[in-house]
């Protein structure tokens, strides 16, 4: 049964992978809507009045905006496979390491990302702090959702993209396999997954752009 | 689902500790409430939240749960007799929850901001504040759909999220008159709203009063950043 399912994205943003993973996974199918954010269209100023950015999930007509809602939006419509536990105790945990990597790993990594010389210098070792968190989240589990990829490993998955991109531009590792084993291994297996890697973007598009991003925040450098 | 083991580590005045406190009054839980100081990072809290280490912190059992919104709903799932607090359709829920992030991402740090700042960027702070809480005007007058809370007869997950700071808004025209933000010539709907919280047989035990607020923080001389979420 097809469901009326848009789901407006820009090619790249990281947050809107996490809809398509996550829709992937579900096995639903949808409508993509390419959204240009230096010329934002009429329909996303409408749907998403508030912030103006992607993604934004349209069921039935009906937004649903910022990626992490849009996510347990999904999850609370079509059960099958779950995203996030069922134990509440596991859930809030679920949700927690969700908010850590937003609040937290993905600032820092963009921190790193955006500096050079002392600045980031600086900037690694909170970084490296925070991932050990992670890291001891892997022990004795292929994913970060048990045995199957769930609503925190689609939270983490712009690292299964990103992380290679990033260290091949500013080339210095960020996730060193000796130091964190098990984020390296889940780094691969996310990425390998068969539903996953067939949604990655380009990679040479991803590393011009990352490039001109990282090259921007340089120049702009006090 | 036996309520014995259930802690709540925080300061009361805080309005994320507050949260967890109307979700826990909801649902009738018998807990008991830890004073902690959130400046003060006691070997405790560090045990408790060693990532973020701030409060509030539900300990069930032995399991510490962090951040307010994820306690609320870890309490909604947890205890399931009792009112509800999230809706059960998914598209109220995901509404629910995208106004809920829209108060702790864009309305609290304007709070924040506004009570930091001097005199002169004071007003302009302000005008965003309002621009905000408009914002949030509108969005009671499509959730509530003419009912009394967000969560409709009963009160649910957005008039916690938002009745939270409810205290601290009355404490801010109270400090001064010209800083109004619950004003019901612009907003009359939410200042309504407001108002009920304090007689709704669910919650009223839980809502802070400003002139007790007031008096915390003059305890606290200076408020440093925030160091709870």
């Amino acid at each position: 049964m097809a469901e009326d399912l848009k789901l407006m994205r820009t090619w790249s943003s990281p947050y809107a992978l996490r809809v398509v993973h996550a829709l992937k996974i579900k096995g639903l199918e949808y409508e993509t809507v390419l959204e240009d954010m230096t010329k934002k269209s009429a329909s996303l100023l409408e749907y998403n009045p508030v912030h103006k950015k992607v993604p934004v999930l349209l069921h039935n007509g009906r937004p649903v905006c910022e990626s992490l809602v849009i996510l347990e939006y999904i999850d609370d419509v079509w059960k099958q496979p779950p995203l996030l536990p069922q134990d509440p105790n596991e859930k809030a945990m679920a949700r927690f390491w969700a908010n850590f990597g937003d609040d937290k790993v993905m600032p820092l990594t963009w921190r790193v990302f955006t500096s050079e010389g002392k600045d980031q210098e600086e900037a690694i070792g909170p970084m490296m702090e925070n991932l050990k968190f992670l890291e001891e989240q892997l022990k004795g589990k292929s994913f970060f959702g048990g045995e199957a990829i769930g609503y925190t490993d689609i939270a983490f998955g712009w690292m299964g993209n990103l992380i290679s991109i990033l260290e091949e531009i500013i080339d210095l590792k960020l996730v060193d396999e000796e130091k964190f084993p098990l984020l390296s291994v889940w780094i691969n297996k996310f990425s390998d997954d068969p539903v996953i890697k067939e949604c990655w973007p380009p990679r040479d598009k991803m590393v011009e752009k990352f490039k001109v991003i990282r090259e921007r925040y340089l120049k702009q450098a006090p | 689902m036996a309520t014995s083991g259930v802690k709540l580590y925080g300061g009361r005045p805080s309005p994320y500790v507050n949260r967890v406190v109307m979700a826990l009054e909801m649902k009738s839980v018998d807990y008991e409430l830890v004073e902690m100081n959130p400046y003060e990072k006691s070997e405790l809290l560090i045990k408790i939240n060693p990532i973020h280490k701030k409060i509030p912190v539900l300990v069930h059992g032995d399991r510490p749960i962090c951040e307010s919104l994820i306690i609320v709903q870890y309490i909604d799932d947890a205890w399931t007799n009792g009112p509800s607090i999230l809706p059960t359709d998914p598209y109220d829920r995901a509404t629910a929850r995208f106004w809920a992030a829209f108060i702790d991402d864009n309305f609290f740090p304007l709070l924040r901001e506004m009570r930091e700042a001097e005199e002169e960027a004071k007003r302009l702070v302000f005008e965003k504040v309002l621009e905000a809480f408009a914002l949030l005007e509108e969005a009671f007058i499509t959730i509530s759909k003419g009912k009394a809370f967000f969560g409709g007869d009963t009160v649910g997950y957005l008039d916690i999220a938002l009745g939270s700071f409810v205290g601290y808004l009355r404490l801010s025209e109270m400090l001064n008159a010209n800083y109004k933000i619950l004003d019901e010539t612009k907003t009359p709907l939410l200042a309504e709203w407001a108002e009920r919280l304090y007689s709704d047989s669910l919650v009223k035990d839980a809502m802070l009063d400003p002139q007790k607020l007031l008096e915390s923080l003059t305890k606290f001389q200076a408020m440093p950043k925030t160091d709870s979420n």
